[in-house]
């Protein structure tokens, strides 16, 4: 029996949703305040969950391993968050928006959830202003929007270059509301190291108190894992130095089904690694590039002379410069979506055009908007024939006022001066499309845990376009799971408290601490970053931007070598009942070297190229991606059955009845 | 990449086992540490050292690494997020200091937010100040009125981003040679008496954040200025006159 059941709702997809809403179980005000709901993952899903679910009545149990929920990894983010608003008149719409999505993650998303999201969107905005979200404005007092890739409208809403953190803090203060109330019991420095399953249902958690060490039990009619990505499994990636796939791993092993875990997102514009110290990269948001413009010189002299420092960037010609996407997506140009973006930049760099010692990296330049938008502030302010200078000077204070905070970290990380000189960037490891599997509910194949954000799989499909993680996590946590969860609630209202005495919590206890014990009782020779960036390099050589049969064959053999060496070699100095980083990382390596082979496994699989996953076996002449709908329209859901090599795939076929399938072209 | 600028530094760090136990600053040694790699990149380094050696590293918040969650603390030579302006501990590169520099790295300190172990601090009571009305009370449903119905001068809707820019560090409470919360406390005051969705609950919302900032033991405000200087967020002092402004018209409308 196939457990993989979408429950995707009859009609048209513009009613699904509404008549979904209409038809499941609602559970009255006063039997919610019987039922225990736990939150694991205070980001944007699941802060905004917790908060709407304590909301509606339910005792919520937040979990986080930072020391409040203001610092989950959303708050990172920095573009923006997109909504089919279509303030701006360019034609936007729900289907629109639905259409980009599903194109832009070529075609491997599920068309229902994404109708739903573009459907819901609107409401995230209009629920965050409410809430007193500073987003950026025009002088009319309205909201200001900009554009982002793989779309023709503007239909980004932002706040400077903080968006992310200023979605978080508004459902950070809006979880604070029910803290005060006492609907939220927040468990800050706690990580969840097992689910326990009660006749067959999430139970509740097993964490541990990062400061004490101690192993705790905590009970719920469900169990939400909003823990987001697990990009770290590269070492280096965007992701915050925490950011994990232990709570997803964990339910994994317990029988939710891990979804296309090949699908990851290698985002264009980082600052390019500076050398082996280096410990994570940094974004420049995807925004940059609605201003910049993206080129590497021409000739192979004057790279040379580049990267020999005689001659600068801003010393050459404009005929002597290849602005790459411009010149192979004419359409969209430096706008082109962010797989298409990295792979050019890839293609660039492996000629040989990388412009720093490294020769991975590419310019980022800025310097066709300085002067545009100078002279437009100079028209706008009366300066009759102002001087060039004057002109680049007004100009920069334009693209200071809108990307002012990321010019500044550039400058603090690199040492340049980015508004002199063009910036520099690469493509680094940002996003992970896939995770735990869901259906329509975001209910997981365990029944009562849900999946939520960037920890689920179900809606960029193969990649994700620009400001549409925000708005997946927002609508994730405030609009669609506070319904969904209540269907499943329904039938619980006279189930009573979660004894956390029972043999099953004792039985996952156990796990946990003999998981522990065995860790700490290695007392090899090597630390935990040791094997960690041992395993990053294998994923960012053979499963990183280009993937081929052998690569991943020898990848999944080398982690499974790797995993061996840390069971038998690592170690963890000082204790496990006292704050300890060293076990913290070890236990969330741990999870990354089986994750990491399953990685391999799914694209392996794949024998096909779709968004961010680029099989070098499956391209057009032209090197672009070529997708094989034939075989591969489905959903890969992997079940665990101990070892990742063993793991069992499970389809679930893609239909696609509002959009015609049609291989991508930004051209 | 190695190169001839690589720097050999002493490390003075203070080291505590937990909060019941007395701390003390202990001698390291680090040797070839780039001077392209961040503060906590160097820490990294030296850590690896004491692992390696079987020594329990040094313990210290950090996250994100690119100065926006607010988790990385450390008081370096005497400065909150050490030398450099508008910047986090993550944020401050090695280049910021010589070969054979002695750097004093101690935590956050102040009665409020005491040591956890080594360099972690306990920030809860600054959890409890915004629990106590960093929010506009509204529920979440798909029927608020349209984003774009209430039209927010942009001055305002500016002025009120920057002072939500606040990361809740706490290096502006470890600077303050009171201990006092007020740049953090009126960020977030500010924030909301600047928009028409905040002003409904101002003049509670101020008196119950003021309140639970005293309960917690933080200090008063002298007006020295020093938490703006090190704020890395460029937090501005004009927040604390705004909420001093609203604290006491919402004193005297009791």
């Amino acid at each position: 029996m196939s457990k993989l059941d979408s429950k995707i709702p009859a009609g048209p997809i513009k009613d699904k949703w509404t008549n979904h809403k209409n038809n499941i179980n609602l559970v009255n005000p006063a039997n919610k305040r019987l039922i225990d709901v736990i939150v694991v993952g205070t980001g944007l899903a699941g802060g905004a969950a917790a908060a709407s679910l304590a909301e509606m009545g339910y005792n919520v149990k937040a979990f986080a391993y930072q020391d409040s929920p203001r610092r989950a990894h959303s708050i990172a983010a920095q573009g923006g968050i997109n909504a089919a608003k279509n303030y701006q008149n360019d034609g936007d719409s729900t289907y629109r928006l639905f259409y980009d999505t599903v194109k832009g993650g070529d075609y491997r998303a599920r068309e229902a959830n994404v109708y739903r999201l573009a459907e819901v969107s609107a409401s995230i905005i209009d629920q965050c202003v409410a809430q007193g979200v500073p987003f950026a404005r025009d002088y009319g007092g309205l909201l200001d929007n900009r554009s982002f890739g793989g779309v023709l409208v503007s239909r980004t809403f932002y706040a400077k270059g903080q968006t992310g953190q200023q979605l978080l803090l508004g459902a950070y203060s809006a979880m604070n509301r029910q803290i005060a109330k006492g609907k939220i019991a927040m468990y800050n420095r706690h990580e969840m190291l097992d689910v326990v399953l009660v006749d067959g249902k999430a139970r509740g958690i097993i964490a541990r108190d990062l400061i004490t060490g101690k192993i705790e039990r905590h009970s719920a009619h469900a169990v939400v894992i909003a823990t987001g990505g697990y990009g770290n499994v590269f070492f280096l990636s965007t992701n915050a130095m925490g950011s994990n796939v232990t709570a997803a791993w964990k339910i994994h092993k317990k029988g939710a089904y891990f979804a296309n875990p090949c699908y990851t997102q290698i985002h264009p514009t980082c600052i390019p690694r500076s050398g082996d110290h280096q410990s994570k990269l940094t974004l420049m948001s995807e925004s940059l590039r609605n201003d910049g413009r993206i080129w590497v010189p021409k000739h192979m002299k004057d790279v040379e002379a580049i990267r020999k420092g005689t001659l600068k960037p801003t010393q050459l010609a404009e005929g002597d410069r290849d602005y790459y996407l411009e010149r192979r997506y004419p359409a969209f140009g430096n706008l082109v979506p962010r797989d298409v973006a990295s792979r050019a930049a890839k293609e660039r760099c492996d000629a040989g055009y990388g412009v720093n010692a490294t020769g991975e990296a590419v310019y980022l330049d800025f310097a066709a908007a300085y002067v545009r938008y100078g002279k437009e502030k100079a028209h706008i302010t009366g300066l009759h024939n102002p001087s060039d200078e004057k002109i680049l000077e007004l100009g920069r204070a334009v693209i200071e006022s809108k990307y002012g905070n990321l010019f500044q970290m550039y400058e603090k990380i690199v040492d340049e001066n980015p508004y002199m000189t063009p910036m520099m960037i690469y493509p680094a490891v940002h996003y992970t499309m896939g995770g735990i599997w869901v259906d329509y509910n975001l209910q997981t194949t365990i029944p009562g845990c849900y999946a939520a954000g960037e920890a689920n799989f179900s809606d960029h499909g193969a990649n994700r376009l620009g400001a549409s993680a925000l708005m997946q996590g927002l609508a994730d946590g405030y609009f669609v799971l506070p319904y969904t969860i209540g269907d499943y609630l329904a039938n619980e209202i006279r189930t009573g408290a979660i004894p956390t005495d029972s043999p099953e919590f004792d039985a996952a206890e156990k796990n946990v601490t003999d998981t522990i014990t065995k860790m700490m009782n290695i007392k090899g020779t090597k630390s935990v970053d040791h094997f960690h960036k041992r395993l990053g390099k294998i994923m960012w050589n053979n499963v990183g931007m280009a993937r081929n049969i052998k690569g991943l064959k020898e990848a999944m053999a080398e982690i499974q070598q790797i995993r061996k060496e840390f069971w038998s070699d690592l170690r963890i100095p000082g204790t496990a009942n006292s704050m300890n980083a060293e076990l913290e990382k070890a236990g969330r390596v741990a999870d990354f070297l089986e994750l990491g082979e399953l990685f391999a496994k799914d694209a392996l699989d794949r024998n096909e190229s779709c968004g961010g996953h680029f099989r070098e076996e499956s391209q057009t002449e032209e090197g672009e991606a070529l997708r094989n709908d034939n075989d591969y329209a489905y959903v890969s859901a992997w079940e665990y059955k101990g070892e990742p090599a063993d793991a069992i795939l499970h389809k679930e076929e893609l239909t696609f009845n509002d959009i015609e399938l049609k291989q991508r072209s930004y051209k | 990449m190695s190169s001839n600028n690589d720097m050999n530094l002493l490390l003075k760090i203070w080291r505590q086992p937990d909060a019941q136990t007395k701390g003390e600053l202990v001698d390291y040694n680090v040797t070839g540490i780039s001077p392209d790699s961040s503060f906590l990149e160097m820490l990294d380094v030296l850590n690896e050292q004491l692992v390696t050696k079987g020594e329990d590293p040094v313990v210290f918040d950090h996250d994100c690494r690119e100065g926006i969650c607010g988790m990385c603390s450390l008081f370096i030579n005497g400065e909150a997020h050490g030398p450099g302006k508008s910047i986090t501990t993550c944020q401050l590169h090695m280049r910021s200091f010589k070969d054979g520099d002695t750097i004093y790295i101690e935590p956050f300190r102040a009665t409020a937010m005491p040591v956890i172990k080594d360099l972690v601090v306990d920030r809860t009571s600054m959890e409890k100040i915004q629990q106590a009305g960093g929010y506009v009370s509204i529920n979440t449903s798909g029927n608020t009125q349209d984003a774009n119905a209430l039209p927010i001068p942009k001055a305002d809707a500016d002025a009120a981003f920057d002072a939500a820019t606040c990361i809740g560090c706490g290096a502006c409470i470890a600077t303050c040679k009171n201990a006092s919360a007020m740049l953090f406390l009126s960020a977030k005051v500010s924030q909301f008496a600047l928009l028409p969705q905040g002003k409904v609950e101002g003049a509670e919302r101020v008196k119950n954040m003021v309140r639970v900032m005293d309960e917690e033991g933080f200090g008063n405000c002298t007006n020295t200025g020093a938490c703006e200087v090190e704020c890395p967020k460029g937090i501005s002092l004009d927040n604390i006159a705004r909420m001093n402004r609203e604290y006491l018209s919402a004193s005297l409308a009791d």
